[in-house]
Formats: C-alpha cells, sequence, structure tokens
C-alpha cells in the first residue's frame, strides 16, 4: 500500500462502469460507489478497506472469545461483536456429559474458536474441533480494530511470523480483534509494543521493515 | 418588518454582512472522541455540536431489537446553556421532535439490513445554539456515522434556508429565524439529490418555495465538500499522528 492511498467517504463515486467489485462498495445505475469510509484499493477487484466498524463474525472465521455463560445445552462466548455466539456442547472434541459442562471449559475462559455457521438472523455457532482446540491460559490480550487484522497478520502470515520471531513470544490473532501473547514479560511487552504499532502505522508503506527495526532496537 | 425602523438587509448585505445565498462559516472535526465508534465536533455560525455514534451494538432495552436489520437511535438533546436563558434539561416536545425528523432522515441511508438485531445510536449535543442546530446536528451525525464505519449509501447533508423581508435567503442566523418570515429546513443525500428531510415554518408561496430549494440545494453541496473534508483531514492527522 503506498503512502498516497486514496481515501473515500461513503457515496464516492469510485467508477462510471460496473467493475468486479469486493467489499465496501455497491453498484446503482450501472456505477461504482464506495458505502464506507476507508481506503480504496483497485489491485484485482474494487474494494474499500474500512478504517473503522464493529467485527462481524463469518464463517470459518478464527476467533478469540471470552465464556460468558453456560447453560444447559452451550457455552455463551462474547467475540468482541455486536453478536454473542455459542459453542453447543456437540462441538466439543470427545463427547462430554451436560452436567459437567463448566469442568472443560469455564465462564471467564479465553478460547480458539471457528466460526461454524451464521445464521440468518446473525445466530452464530462456533466450533472447535477443527483446529487444535486451546483454551487460553496467562499470556496477555489485547484489543485492536478488526479492520487491522490483515495487515498484522501480513500477506500469507508474514507479519505476524516476524512478529513472533523477533520477539519469542507466542501469539494468536483472532479475526475480531483479539491478540493473544504470551513469552517472557518484557518480550511480551515488546511484541505488544510491535503490534501498537502496526495498528497505528496500517496504511502506511514499508510497515514491516520499520517493525523488524523496531524490535531490533528495542530488544 | 416593513415599517423602514428594522431591515434586515443593508447594502444589500444581511446583518451579519453575508449574502442572499451564502452560508455561515463552518468547522467540521471527525474522530475527536475517544470513547465514542464515532464522533465530530462541527461549528456552524453560532452553533456549536458534538455529535457520538455508537454501535452497531446490542440493543437494550430487548424488546425493540428487529430481526431483519438494525434499528437506528437519534437523540438530539440541547445543553441547559445552550441559549440565552437557562434551557430546562431533559427531552421536551421540540426536542423530541427533532430526533424523530433527523432519525428518519438519516435512516434512509444506512444499510441496516447488514446488521440485523442491532441498534445504531447517535446522539447528538447541541452546546451553543445560534438557529439551525438541527441541520447542524444531521451534518455532524452523518460525519460522525463515516467515522464510525458504518456502511451508507452516501452522506446526509443538511441546511436551512428562510424568508426574511420579503427575500429568500440561505442558511438563517438567529435574529433572521425569530423575526423573519419563513424557516425552511432541509436534509438530503447530495449524491442522489434525494431529499430526506424538509420541514417549514411560516408562509411562502410555490415560487418562493422553489428559489428556496435551489438555494439549500447548492448550500447542501458546499457543506457535503467541508464534510468529506473532515473524514480526509481526520485520516491524514492519524498518520501524522504517528511519525
Amino acid at each position: 500500500m503506498d503512502k498516497l492511498a486514496k481515501i473515500v467517504i461513503p457515496g464516492d463515486l469510485i467508477s462510471e462502469k460496473p467493475l468486479k467489485i469486493g467489499e465496501g462498495v455497491f453498484i446503482e445505475d450501472g456505477k461504482v460507489y464506495a458505502n464506507v469510509y476507508g481506503i480504496l484499493d483497485q489491485k484485482d477487484r474494487v474494494r474499500v478497506i474500512p478504517l473503522a466498524g464493529k467485527y462481524i463474525p463469518r464463517r470459518d472465521d478464527t476467533v478469540i472469545g471470552v465464556v460468558t455463560e453456560i447453560d444447559f445445552s452451550s457455552w455463551h462466548v462474547d467475540i468482541l461483536s455486536p453478536y454473542e455466539a455459542r459453542l453447543h456442547i456437540g462441538e466439543y472434541p470427545g463427547r462430554i456429559d451436560q452436567s459437567e459442562m463448566s469442568c472443560y471449559i469455564r465462564v471467564g475462559d479465553l478460547i480458539v474458536a471457528t466460526v461454524l455457521d451464521v445464521g440468518w438472523t446473525m445466530k452464530v455457532d462456533l466450533t472447535i474441533r477443527e483446529n487444535q482446540f486451546k483454551i487460553l491460559r496467562g499470556g496477555k490480550l489485547v484489543e485492536i480494530s478488526h479492520t487491522r487484522v490483515p495487515r498484522l497478520i501480513g500477506r500469507g502470515g508474514s507479519m505476524i511470523s516476524m512478529i513472533k520471531r523477533e520477539s519469542a513470544c507466542s501469539i494468536f490473532v483472532g479475526q475480531n480483534g483479539r491478540v493473544w501473547i504470551q513469552g517472557k514479560p518484557e518480550n511480551v511487552r515488546l511484541a505488544e509494543r510491535a503490534v501498537e504499532m502496526v495498528v497505528r502505522e496500517a496504511h502506511t508503506s514499508g510497515l514491516t521493515n520499520r517493525v523488524v527495526e523496531f524490535l531490533n532496537a528495542n530488544k | 418588518m416593513a415599517d423602514g425602523v428594522y431591515t434586515f438587509f443593508k447594502d444589500g448585505l444581511r446583518l451579519d454582512g453575508r449574502r442572499k445565498d451564502e452560508l455561515r462559516p463552518l468547522k467540521i472535526e471527525a474522530g475527536v472522541l475517544k470513547r465514542a465508534d464515532g464522533s465530530c465536533y462541527l461549528e456552524h455560525g453560532g452553533n456549536k455540536v458534538m455529535a457520538a455514534v455508537y454501535g452497531p451494538r446490542e440493543v437494550h432495552p430487548r424488546h425493540l431489537h428487529n430481526v431483519t436489520q438494525a434499528i437506528v437511535r437519534y437523540k438530539y438533546n440541547m445543553a441547559s446553556f445552550s441559549v440565552d436563558e437557562r434551557k430546562r434539561p431533559g427531552p421536551d416536545r421540540r426536542s423530541i421532535e427533532i430526533s424523530k425528523v433527523s432519525r428518519e432522515a438519516m435512516e434512509s441511508v444506512v444499510l441496516k439490513e447488514r446488521f440485523p438485531r442491532t441498534a445504531i445510536d447517535v446522539f447528538v449535543e447541541v452546546l451553543q445554539s445560534d438557529a439551525g442546530t438541527r441541520a447542524a446536528g444531521i451534518n455532524a451525525a452523518s460525519v460522525a456515522m463515516a467515522d464510525a464505519g458504518i456502511p451508507m449509501k452516501g452522506l446526509v447533508t443538511s441546511c436551512a434556508f428562510g424568508k426574511i423581508d420579503g427575500e429568500v435567503v440561505l442558511d438563517l442566523c438567529k435574529e433572521e429565524d425569530n423575526y423573519g418570515e419563513a424557516d425552511v429546513p432541509v436534509a438530503m443525500i447530495p449524491r442522489t439529490g434525494d431529499i430526506t428531510m424538509i420541514q417549514m415554518d411560516g408562509h411562502l408561496t410555490f415560487d418562493e418555495f422553489k428559489e428556496g430549494m435551489k438555494l439549500a440545494i447548492r448550500g447542501c453541496d458546499q457543506i457535503y465538500e467541508l464534510q468529506r473534508e473532515a473524514l480526509i483531514e481526520k485520516h491524514q492527522n492519524d498518520l501524522k499522528a504517528k511519525e
């Protein structure tokens, strides 16, 4: 992304002709308009990368959630979104008894889960079968805007794997904007500052190199 | 004011030295509040308004929710110190009405179907009032909504026209509003030209109304440019803050 990235606001005309479109744009009378405030990206398909907004879960997203409640058949999970998610007892790897649900995942636990399905009325179901199931214990939880997550992960995971390597921490990034960092206290602080840096400077060029420099300078 | 003692015009200019088709000076700043999802501070002549947007978020109380789309709530409130004589705090007939019409003016651009079962809350606080606060509130609210990352089909822009001394003019100031013959606030979507709010206080002939609408549409186009600039400037300031 170059430094002079074009900012668009809702209703801005992007193209007089219909194009292949992605997110953040709409077509009206054959013309393409932006519908969110963000950065215009015209690489392969026209889209607008939002600068703000709430996380809306989508199928197959990996998220970090906090268990808020347990009812007779599922765990209620807060996923930093206007919508609460549920993890049904049947999605737990292995058979467990209803009465023993709170022995496996307790209220307040941090879990890594995958969005199994988002229903018509935004009923969000989670699963933990596919990825290696994990309750995150210890470590530090940082909440960032979900709009910065793709930048934090980088192309093919380049940014996040670099931060992990340079700061010697284990880091987990959820699509919903929760970042979990674990390691030695001073390393965690370093990684956290690197994450903050990526969030702040998400839309500038040469960011990966600057983050490397920053991490090396502060090691 | 035809008795010749008081007049709204002097040498063809208005009380504050404006031409008939001229807006009062505007200042718009986006993203001024840290805790809100989106915010905007706006000064329009003597008006000072602050708008904050929260959401989409869970609806409380629960029974208000809609299963197919988001609900938009808009609260217009005047601070007790916003007028000469202390205003009794709290909602009254006037502010409830303004909240309703402003909400309807904004609602039509929001892509509500994207966020079923949620609420988008807009709070507009008038810190200082000087005629045309509902228009200023709508202008601030639409910048704040964009700043909150809420998908919209376009921004909503609003300004008023009116009639003083038998002449149709753009953007009334306080004296013109209080002693003039008509005041017509208009809200529109500049991109499409759709009118999303129009109210009229006073009397106008049809021709005067048509003339005034032309003025108001031109006024909205000018304000729209400033709204755009405010949002673009916000991003540039964010970039600068890093270096």
